[in-house]
Formats: structure tokens, sequence, C-alpha cells
């Protein structure tokens, strides 16, 4: 009873907000619906005619989007191994956000797979126990198990510590420990596994090779991170919770290192492929610098190659990376960086050449441009709620007992005096 | 009735360039009944109570491997009702087990092929493929003499004109490997291999993920992207549950050696439309039989042996 009441008060929280709050919501709901009809168009007229799949080019943006959002999922791990481990009180506060981030990139990639099947109809033969999970087999199953798994660590581990907090005790380390030491295994697991799903397949050369894994965890640890210290400064401008300013530092000291570290791997790959020019190099030959005269994806790449070197330069000196101002542009630079060359720089050049040597070159479709901005909006809406929950609870302001001494019928009108009181 | 020869691509030009040529032809060509066959159907289904149940049935109908005698009988039954609603057409759908002591192997005469495709266009006719997508089972590659490499071929050249001066023909289907890439990707199990070595798809089971396609070294599997195109009157009626029964929407479909022939003692469409006699199909565990005799008296190969998916296809020379 006292837990239903804990998430009923938190879920009224959601419908309480200002002008800004309400118009930010507004507008990241009509994205979501403008997805929503791409892809009630695309289920209508079939892939075929709303995309630009096809035989040759089956994966295209929704798998690259997938691969970039398990990225960003899995650097939660970056906030929750200093907290949880090393008792960082800085970071502590902020570990919900990292986690409530990492859940809605979870969801996120779970939606971008359903955008991309074939018959989203028949989703449940692929749930384990009450489908046909082909485990431990298929890549893909993995993919299933330990991407849900992980959200719902991710779902799990928060509200037990906020539900403490709300009622006024200390968590319990004997059941969140174990919980977060499974987390960090899962978020190591979820890219990885993501990363041999692509470098499993002997029929495309440019994936089969053994760095993908740690090229996956590397520029994960540096876009996750830079994510989320744009994420965390608009925690800390529009809420009452504060982000101390040694988070900020020390995510941008980790972003910087593991940019570095990505870097020298695609440096290393790129060696490998151009030294002996054997057939095999075809894809990276068509990805850098076209193929026979194919070359939709050389603009995209070349662009990430910029972007992620200006990110790297500035975060590498101490001085512009501690300026804020430059800290964010680098964060957005490698944002973009990293979502091209991990999507469009990764999925789509594996299939170009075809097994039997077709070049056939694709570009996202309108349509499923639409469908991936409407499940990015949707990503949005799932934060904004989630952190409006949260946030008044982490800052102590929405308690049990102050609840109950301020206001007897504690279960209307509630937030008003939370802030009241945090004020 | 046309000669589905006729839609066969007819190019000889560079492979690459005419493959998205081709492509972009087939979108425009279909999206125009697509979206009106789309629009009419959800506006004239009648509100068939023997309809909705079927179909309700079906979404919960398990997997062809878990399913009782009795289910299988059922989801045969159901079927051949939809076909007949959706084409006006009566079609028997034969669960035919794999025969005892028997593991199929295919092996093809390269000296032989000549690229007429008389093979894709039969196999079309024969597994009711979608006319519009063009879903071929067998890609015929035409390559220069004096090199074997797959990515330097081109499969969309002009069977009008062959045989090309310096050309060969190495016509690619699915190899139904011992050891199948795609079986092993497959997140549901909805595709595996059979005793008699025949990789099948569960049509009803698939969820359209693709990754069989990523997986296949050898290109061999077909996504049916549109509601597939298939004239009543080119309906194959003798068809089989893991064979050449009409598909839908949103899955995979390949290359089954022609399973509805194949396990009741007859040969694959492919090889008896073959002019030129360069196909051998048969029974890998009767020492007897013709293919075993090619492969222990000709120089076979395999192709992209490197990959230890081990076919149970195998090219030959005289």
């Amino acid at each position: 009873m006292k837990v239903v009441r804990f998430f009923l008060q938190s879920a009224l929280e959601i419908f309480r907000g200002g002008r800004v709050y309400w118009t930010w919501v507004a507008m990241l709901g009509f994205l979501a619906l403008v997805g929503l009809y791409c892809y009630v168009y695309q289920f209508q007229v079939g892939a075929l005619h709303s995309t630009d799949l096809g035989e040759e080019v089956p994966w295209g943006i929704y798998i690259a989007n997938f691969a970039f959002m398990v990225g960003i999922a899995a650097a939660a791990v970056m906030l929750v191994i200093p907290a949880y481990i090393f008792h960082q009180e800085s970071i502590k506060e902020v570990v919900i956000m990292g986690e409530v981030i990492a859940a809605t990139a979870c969801i996120m990639c779970i939606l971008f797979i359903l955008a991309s099947l074939g018959r989203p109809d028949r989703l449940w033969h692929i749930l384990p126990f009450i489908g046909r999970l082909n485990f431990p087999s298929s890549m893909l199953a993995w993919d299933v198990v330990v991407i849900n798994t992980y959200l719902i660590l991710n779902l799990i581990i928060p509200t037990y510590m906020l539900y403490t907090k709300f009622e006024g005790r200390e968590p319990n380390p004997k059941i969140y420990f174990p919980l977060v030491l499974l987390s960090i295994f899962f978020a190591i697991s979820i890219h990885t596994v993501t990363a041999f799903l692509f470098s499993s397949n002997v029929s495309r050369p440019f994936w089969h090779s053994s760095i993908l894994g740690p090229r996956f965890l590397a520029s994960a640890f540096s876009s996750g991170p830079a994510f989320m210290i744009l994420i965390l400064q608009v925690i800390d401008r529009q809420t009452k919770l504060k982000v101390s300013a040694k988070v900020i530092e020390s995510l941008a000291l980790i972003t910087a290192v593991a940019l570095q570290i990505s870097l020298f791997l695609l440096g290393a790959e790129f060696f490998t492929d151009f030294y002996s020019q054997t057939q095999h190099a075809s894809s990276i030959q068509y990805l850098f610098f076209g193929l026979e005269g194919h070359n939709h994806l050389v603009p995209w790449i070349w662009t990430a190659v910029a972007l992620n070197v200006t990110a790297v330069f500035i975060l590498s000196v101490h001085k512009l990376r501690n300026n804020k101002l430059f800290l964010n542009i680098a964060c957005l630079l490698l944002i973009v960086g990293i979502w091209i060359e991990k999507g469009m720089g990764l999925v789509i050049p594996g299939f170009i050449p075809s097994p039997l040597g077709d070049i056939v070159e694709y570009s996202p479709s309108i349509y499923e441009i639409g469908v991936c901005v409407g499940i990015w909006a949707i990503g949005g809406l799932i934060f904004t709620f989630l952190a409006k929950m949260t946030v008044p609870i982490e800052i102590g302001a929405f308690r049990k007992e102050r609840l109950s001494e301020k206001d007897p019928h504690w279960g209307k009108r509630t937030t008003d005096r939370v802030i009241n009181v945090a004020d | 009735m046309s000669d589905p020869n006729e839609q066969l691509p007819e190019n000889s030009g560079s492979g690459s360039t005419k493959a998205i040529s081709r492509r972009k032809f087939f979108k425009k060509a279909s999206i125009a009944g697509a979206t009106v066959a789309a629009t009419t159907a959800m506006a004239s289904t009648p509100v068939d109570g023997d309809a909705f149940t079927d179909a309700v049935q079906e979404f919960f109908q398990g997997h062809y491997q878990k399913m009782t005698k009795e289910e299988v009988a059922d989801a045969i039954a159901r079927l051949e009702r939809k076909t007949k609603r959706k084409y006006g057409v009566d079609i028997q759908i034969n669960n035919d087990p794999p025969l005892e002591g028997v593991l199929f192997g295919y092996a093809l005469n390269i000296s032989k092929c000549k690229g007429y495709r008389k093979c894709v266009t039969a196999c079309m006719e024969e597994n009711n493929t979608s006319r519009a997508l063009q879903i071929q089972y067998i890609r015929v590659l035409e390559m220069d003499k004096g090199s074997m490499n797959i990515e330097e071929s081109n499969h969309y050249y002009d069977s009008e004109t062959v045989p090309q001066e310096g050309k060969m023909y190495l016509p690619i289907q699915c190899h139904h490997c011992e050891n199948p890439p795609c079986v092993r990707a497959c997140p549901t199990k909805a595709t595996w291999k059979e005793d008699d070595g025949i990789v099948v798809i569960d049509y009803n089971w698939c969820i359209g993920c693709h990754y069989c396609v990523v997986a296949c070294p050898y290109w061999a599997r077909r996504f049916n992207w549109e509601d597939p195109d298939l004239p009543p009157e080119k309906i194959n009626p003798v068809t089989h549950y893991l064979g050449n029964r009409p598909r839908e929407r949103g899955v995979m479909e390949k290359c089954t050696f022609c399973v509805q022939r194949t396990r009741k003692g007859k040969l694959p469409a492919c090889l008896e439309a073959c002019p030129t006699g360069a196909r051998v199909f048969g029974n890998l565990l009767d020492p007897n039989s013709e293919i075993r005799y090619i492969l222990e008296n000709k120089t076979v190969f395999r192709l992209k042996e490197e990959l230890n998916t081990n076919p149970k296809f195998w090219y030959y020379t005289d």
C-alpha cells in the first residue's frame, strides 16, 4: 500500500509544471505524433515504399540509431561506478539521473528495433519462455536478454533508492549493492553484445573484426558522458537539483580519454584494411573514398572525423575543457560525430558491396527520418517525466513525513507544498 | 498471360549501376498497385466470422516444430482458406516429413551452364514468388573467364544474348549449408535445418528482423518487402508448409530445394528447366547416386569454402 502511494504521488508530479515545461512536453508530443504517423504509413504501405531499405541494404538508420543508443545506455556506468563503488558524494547526487538516462536509452533501443521489424505484430515470438528465443546461438537473442535485463536493473535500482529516501530511511547496501554490481556487468555487456551482433558475421568483412567490441565501448564512453554533461547542466538550470562542478569535470575527463582511445582504434582499423588493400577492404574503401563512382557516405564519414578530431582537441587541452562553453561545443560535436561513425559509418557500409558484389547505396527516406525523430521525441518525453518524478524526491523535498505533517489530505495538491518546503 | 521471362531484368551494363536503377524501377512500378490494393483490401474485406477467428488463431499459432499434429492440420486448413479468400484459388498444403536415409545434395556443371536463366524462371513459377518484387532464389552470375571473383560478377546481364564471348556463368542459390550461419543468427528459431539437409523457414514464425540476410555469405535469402504480388492464374496449387505456399509481407523466404517436389521423389524445378543439363540433384547417402559419382570423380569445388559453412551445393567442371 505504501509503495502504491509512493508511485501514485510520484506519477502526479508529471502533471505539475510551468509554461516552459508544458511547451517542451507539447513540442515533444507533437514530434512523437509525427513519428507515429510515419510509422503507421510504413506499416500500411510496406517498408519498400516508405523507406530506402531493400534487398541489398536491409538495415538502415533504425539500426544505426540503435547501435548509438546502446552506447548512451551503457555509459551510465561511468556515474554508477564512482557513486556506488567509490562513494564519491558529489556523483552520488546525480547517479539516479544517469540511471534514468540509461533506462530511457534502453526503451529507445527497443523502439528502434521494433521500427525495423518486418512483423512487429509477432514480437512475442522473441520473448524468452513465451516465444522461442534462440539462446545462446543468436547474438540478437543475447541482445534481447541483456538490454531487457539492463533496463529492468535501471528501473529497480533508482526506484529502490528513491523509495527509501521518500520513506526517510537509509538504503540498505545489502539490497542495492549486488544489483549495482550486476548493472555494471550488464552495462559493459549490452555494448559488447551489440558489437558482437555485427562482428560475428563472416559474410560482412567490414564488421568482422575483433576490435569492434573495444571500439564500441570506447565510443560509448565518450558519447554517453558527453550526453550526460549536457543533460545534467539542463537539470541543474531547470530544476532544484544542483549538479556540482566536480561531476561535470570528471565526466569531461572520461569523455576526453575515451574519445582519444576511440580515434586510435579507428586508426588501427583503417591501417589494417588499407595497408594490404585486399578485397575485404572494399567496404572501408567505399566508406572513406567511394567505390566505382559511388560515394554517398564519403561526406558523412569525413564530417564525423572532422567533428571528432575537433572535439578531441578541445577536450585534450585543459584550459579549453574547463571552459563551459568550449566543453559544451565539444560535447555537441562529438555526439554528432560518434552518432555518424557508429551509425551511418558502421551499419550501412557493412552492406556495401553486397556478398555478390553489388553496390546499392542507401540514404534514409523522409519517413525513416520521421520515425527516428519520433522515437527520439518519445525518449525525450520518457526522460522528462522520469526526471520530473525523481528530482523532488532526490532533493529531499518530497518525503512521506513532510507531506503528512503539512497536509493531512496528502493525496491532493502536493507539489505546490513540496516546492515551498524545499524553498 | 505474360511470360515471366519478360519480367526478368534485362540489361547488360555494369552490375552495380544497373542494380540501382532496377530497384528504383520496381519500387515505382509496384507502389501504385500496392497502395490501391492496401486501401481496397481494408475497405472491402468482408466481415466474415471465419476470417476473423482464423486471423486470431493464426496470431496465437505456435512454432511449426512445437505444434501437435492436430495443430498443424488446423494451421494448414486455415492457410488454405486464407489463400482461397485472397486469391480465389484452391491450393493443397502438404506436410511431408524428411524421407528416411536421405540427405539432399546439389551439383552444378559450370562448363555446361550458359546463363540462359531458365532455372530462375522455372523457380519463380514453381515457388509462387512475388512477381512485382521479382523474388528470385537463383542468381546467375556472369564473370570474366579466368577469374572466380564473385565480387566482380554481374547478375543483371541480358539472358537473350548468352553465352557471351569470354564469359562464364555461375548460378548461385541457397547452399543449404551443413553449418548454416542464418540458422545460428535467427533470434526466434524461425529457420532451421531439416534432417534431409534442407534449410527451411516457418513463414508464420519469422518476425522479419533481417538478421539471417546479414549472416548469409551467399546472399541467398529474400524478404517480402511488400504484399506478394501473385497473379491467381499463376499460382502453383501444389505446395508444402515449409516450401512454396503463398507467403506474406514482412517475412523471409528462400530456396528449399523444392521441398514440395523433392520429398515426393521428384527433381527440383530448376533442374528440370535447365536446357543444358548442367544440374544434378540427389541423395548424398546413396552410394549409387549420380551426385555421389560426380563428387568422387569430377573436379568439384564449393564457394567460400574457407568460411566452413560446408554447403551441400557443389560446382564442377568436366
